[in-house]
C-alpha cells in the first residue's frame, strides 16, 4: 500500500500516557492509560514495514505484526485487530503483560538505529479499540467436528490453546480449579497492570468461539486424566496447569505471623479482592513496614501491590545487583517512581520474632558478585559478619514457584524430570501419554504470560493433528453429564 | 450445583448439610476435605467431608459457626445452593488393618472422623470411639458413631455426660485401665489434638491429627496452609491435612490460626454477629 514515507528516526518512539506515580499509588486502576488514535497513528508511522520482518519471528505467537500496523496506518483499526486475532486471541492481556522488549521490539530493525517501533503499545490500543466499542473478532466455528478436548487450566497456555482449537471447530472445555477462570492473569497480575474486567472480556471472547469452562474443578481430585478420556469421552486432553507451588527460603521464622508467599499475598487482594476488606470478606496484613524478597515480576507485582495498602515504606531486597534483575524494565522503574525502595545485594537469613510469634524484622546479609554462575549472571557471595537487620512487619516471599504434582501424580506413565515439570516436546507438547499434551510454566518452570501462549498454540496444533489421526466415532459420544452441564451459552459439544 | 438437599442442627451452632455434589461424591475418601466459597465476595474457608453418597451424588458437610463465612453458611437454608465447592482435597486417611484403633474426637472433630471410623471398622480393625465435648448439648453424632464402632466413651468438660473432663484424659484412663489401642486418630480443637498426642506419645501409639489451617486455594498454590512438621515446612492442603501428629508443631500453628483475629472481629460487627459467638 502506497505511502508517504516519513524519514526514519524524524519521529521518536511514542511514550505511554500513564497515571502521574504520586496518584496511582492510591489506586488499583491501571496505571499506563494507552494510547490515543492519534497516537497510535503516528507510533504506526514509525514501522519502516521491513520486506523480510524479523519482528515476527520474534513474537512467540507469530503476529503478523507489519500488516496489522499497517492497518493502523491506514485508519483501519478493526482490521489491525482481526489480523491480529488470527494469530493471537487474547492480544488485549499480551498488549499490557507480553516483555515486548525481549521479543519484537529487540528485533525491530528500527531499534538497531532508533528506538524500535512501540508493538506492544500499538497491539493494546486496536485491541482496546475493540473492546471499547464491544465489537467481537471472535465467531464461532462454521462447522464443528465430533472431537472433545479437555483443557486443564484457564490460564495463558489453557485459553490460548482453548481458542485454537475451538477455531477448529473442536469442542473444548477448559477445568479450572479455582472459582474464577483466568490462571495467574487473575490471582497473579495486578488489577493496576491487567485490569480483570479485560481478562472477563477475553474469556468471554472465547465463550462466544464455543469454549465451555467448568470453575471448580480439580483435576487429579475432582476427576482423573483417566476418566476424563474413558468416562467423559474426551479424545485428548491439554494440561496447562502453570508454576503453583510456591519456593520459600527455608530460613528460621517463615512461619511467623507476617510471613506471606507472593502467591498467597497476591491472590488475597487481586482474586479475592483483599484491597476492599471489610468490603470483601478475605483480609491481607499489611503493615507499616513491607519487605519483599525477590527480583522478578511477581516481586514487582507484589511490592507495588503492598504500596498501594498505605504501608509506611516498602521495601524490595534482592540478593543480586539491579543489573540482574529479571523483572522487566520498564515494571523496575514504575515500581522505583512510585517509591519502593531497592535494596539489592541483600540476602535475608532470618526471620527475626517480635517475641509472641509476629514478625519484627528480617535479618539480611550483604552480598557482593562473584564469578558468573550456570545462568550466566555473576553468583551473589555473602560478605561475612555483614549482618544486618531491615525492620518490617509483613514480609513477602517472592522468590519463584515449582511445579504442582497433583495432575502429574495422579496419572499414570506421565514423565516428568527432577524438578517434577512435565516433559513435552516444546514444539507440539506431546506427553509420554498418548492423547495428552502439555504446555506453559509446567512444562518450562516459571516463564512468562506469552511464552505459555506460545506453548498453548503449538500444542493446539498437535492437537489437531493427533484428532485428524483418530479414526471416526462408531457410536454416539457419551452425553454430557448432568454435573457438567455448561456454565454458559455456547455451541453445545455434538 | 451444590444445593443443599437437606439441613440439620446437630448442636448449638453446629449445622449438618447434605449437599449435591456428584463428582466430589464420586471421588471422596475419608480425611478428604472441600473449600467453599458462600456468596460473591465471600473468602475460600476449608471444610472436612463428613461422609458422602455415591448413590444420590451428596456429600455431607458439618460446620460450626466461628466467623462470618460460617455464619453465612448456617443461614443457608434447604433448597439453596453453596456458591461454589471444591474438593475433594488432600490426601486421603491411610486405611489398613491395624489391630485396635481409637479415634478420638473433640467437639464437631466428631464429623470428619465419622467416616474414618466406618472405614476402620470395615477392613476389620477393632475401632473405639472417644467423642469429646464442652457439656451434653455440643455432643454430636453420638449415634451414628456409635454404629461404627465396638465402643464408644464420652467425656464432657463438664460432666454432664459421660466422664468428666477432657478427652485426652478420659484415653489416658482406658489406656491405664488396659484397653489396647495400637493405633489413634485425633480430630478437634489444636489444644485437644495437642493433649492428646501427649498422651498417646507416652505409650508410643502412632498417631494421625487432621488438621485446619487458613487456606485460600487449597490446591497447594498460596503456601498459607504451611505447618511445621518435623522441623519441615509442610502444606496442609496437598500434603496433609493429616500428619503424624507427634511430629506436628501445634504451637506454631495455634498462632497461625490467630492471624487474622483482629480483621475476624472487624468482619463479624459488620455482619451483626456477636463477639465469641
Amino acid at each position: 500500500m502506497a505511502r508517504d514515507k516519513v524519514k526514519p528516526g524524524r519521529v521518536p518512539r511514542q511514550p505511554m500516557p500513564e497515571q502521574p506515580a504520586s496518584e496511582r499509588v492510591q489506586n488499583f486502576g491501571e496505571v499506563t492509560l494507552g494510547f490515543s488514535a492519534e497516537l497510535a497513528q503516528l507510533e504506526a508511522e514509525r514501522c519502516l514495514m521491513c520486506k523480510k520482518p524479523t519482528c515476527i519471528d520474534g513474537c512467540p505467537v507469530s503476529i503478523d505484526i507489519p500488516s496489522f500496523i499497517q492497518h493502523v496506518v491506514d485508519g483501519d483499526f478493526e482490521g489491525a485487530a482481526a489480523k491480529i486475532f488470527e494469530s493471537n486471541s487474547l492480544a488485549a492481556i499480551c498488549g499490557r503483560v507480553c516483555p515486548q522488549e525481549d521479543q519484537c521490539e529487540a528485533v525491530c530493525v528500527m531499534g538497531k538505529k532508533f528506538e524500535p517501533v512501540a508493538i506492544g503499545r500499538l497491539e493494546r490500543f486496536v485491541a482496546d479499540y475493540v473492546r471499547g466499542r464491544g465489537l467481537s473478532l471472535a465467531k464461532p466455528p462454521t462447522a464443528t467436528t465430533e472431537r472433545r478436548v479437555a483443557i486443564i487450566g484457564s490460564g495463558p497456555a489453557g485459553l490460548t490453546a482453548a481458542g485454537e482449537l475451538a477455531k477448529l471447530g473442536h469442542s473444548v472445555t477448559i477445568f479450572e480449579a479455582l472459582h474464577e477462570p483466568g490462571g495467574v492473569l487473575v490471582y497473579g497480575i495486578p488489577e493496576f497492570r491487567l485490569p480483570k474486567a479485560i481478562v472477563a472480556q477475553e474469556i468471554g471472547n472465547l465463550k462466544t468461539l464455543g469454549v465451555q469452562i467448568e470453575t471448580n474443578v480439580v483435576i487429579g481430585r475432582t476427576i482423573l486424566i483417566d476418566e476424563l478420556f474413558d468416562e467423559e469421552g474426551y479424545d485428548a486432553v491439554f494440561i496447562g496447569t502453570g508454576a503453583g507451588l510456591p519456593y520459600f527460603l527455608d530460613i528460621p521464622g517463615e512461619d511467623l505471623n507476617g510471613v506471606y508467599s507472593a502467591n498467597e499475598f497476591l491472590t488475597r487482594v487481586n482474586l479475592m479482592k483483599a484491597y476492599r476488606f471489610p468490603d470483601s470478606d478475605t483480609p491481607v496484613q499489611v503493615a507499616k513496614n513491607v519487605v519483599v524478597i525477590g527480583g522478578g515480576n511477581t516481586a514487582l507485582d507484589a511490592a507495588r501491590t503492598a504500596l498501594r495498602l498505605h504501608p509506611e515504606k516498602v521495601s524490595l531486597l534482592y540478593r543480586r545487583s539491579r543489573a540482574e534483575m529479571p523483572g522487566r524494565n520498564e515494571e523496575i522503574e514504575h515500581a522505583e517512581d512510585e517509591g519502593v525502595v531497592f535494596q539489592m545485594l541483600t540476602n535475608p537469613v532470618r526471620f527475626v520474632d517480635r517475641g509472641d510469634g509476629w514478625l519484627a524484622g528480617v535479618e539480611c546479609v550483604r552480598m557482593e558478585l562473584g564469578e558468573p554462575d550456570e545462568s550466566g549472571r555473576r553468583r551473589p557471595v555473602p560478605v561475612e559478619g555483614s549482618n544486618f537487620v531491615v525492620e518490617c512487619e509483613t514480609v513477602v516471599v517472592a522468590v519463584g514457584n515449582g511445579a504442582n504434582q497433583i495432575v502429574a501424580s495422579t496419572t499414570p506413565g506421565l514423565q516428568t524430570n527432577r524438578h517434577g515439570n512435565i516433559v513435552a516436546e516444546e514444539s507440539s507438547g506431546l506427553t509420554s501419554r498418548e492423547g495428552i499434551f502439555a504446555g506453559g510454566d509446567i512444562v518450562t518452570g516459571a516463564a512468562t504470560v506469552i511464552l505459555a501462549m506460545g506453548a498453548g498454540k503449538k500444542a493446539a496444533a498437535a492437537i489437531h493433528d493427533f484428532l485428524q489421526t483418530l479414526p471416526p466415532k462408531t457410536t454416539e459420544p457419551p452425553p454430557l453429564a448432568a454435573h457438567l452441564k455448561p456454565s454458559s451459552g455456547g455451541v453445545l459439544p455434538p | 450445583m451444590f444445593t443443599i438437599v437437606e439441613k440439620k442442627i446437630l448442636a448449638p451452632k453446629v449445622t449438618w448439610f447434605r449437599v449435591e455434589s456428584p463428582l466430589i461424591a464420586k471421588r471422596h475418601k475419608p480425611g478428604q476435605f472441600v473449600l467453599l466459597r458462600v456468596c460473591e465476595e465471600g473468602e475460600r474457608f476449608p471444610l472436612t467431608i463428613a461422609d458422602s453418597d455415591k448413590r444420590t451424588g451428596t456429600i455431607i458437610l458439618v460446620s460450626q459457626e466461628v466467623g462470618k463465612s460460617t455464619g453465612l453458611l448456617a443461614q443457608l437454608e434447604q433448597g439453596e445452593s453453596i456458591l461454589d465447592v471444591v474438593g475433594p482435597l488432600g490426601k486421603p486417611t491411610e486405611i489398613k488393618k491395624f489391630g485396635t484403633v481409637a479415634c478420638i474426637a473433640g467437639g464437631i472433630g466428631a464429623a470428619p472422623l465419622y467416616p474414618i471410623a466406618k472405614k476402620m471398622l470395615e477392613v476389620g480393625n477393632r475401632v473405639v470411639v472417644y467423642l469429646g465435648a464442652r457439656n451434653r448439648e455440643a455432643i454430636i453424632l453420638q449415634h451414628e458413631l456409635s454404629l461404627v464402632s465396638d465402643r464408644l466413651l464420652i467425656a464432657t468438660d463438664d460432666g454432664s455426660s459421660g466422664y468428666h473432663g477432657v478427652v485426652s484424659e478420659l484415653l489416658r484412663q482406658h489406656i491405664r485401665l488396659g484397653e489396647s489401642c495400637d493405633h489413634a486418630t485425633a480430630i478437634g480443637p489444636l489444644p485437644m489434638m495437642k493433649a492428646v498426642c501427649a498422651v498417646t506419645r507416652e505409650y508410643e501409639i502412632p498417631t494421625i491429627v487432621s488438621l485446619n489451617p487458613i487456606m485460600v486455594d487449597g490446591t497447594g498454590m498460596c503456601g498459607g496452609c504451611r505447618v511445621r512438621v518435623d522441623g519441615k515446612i509442610q502444606f496442609a492442603c496437598v500434603d496433609g491435612p493429616e500428619f503424624d501428629g507427634h511430629a506436628v508443631d501445634f504451637d506454631s500453628l495455634a498462632h497461625r490460626l490467630r492471624m487474622y483475629r483482629d480483621q475476624e472481629k472487624c468482619a463479624m460487627e459488620r455482619a451483626g454477629v456477636p463477639h465469641g459467638a
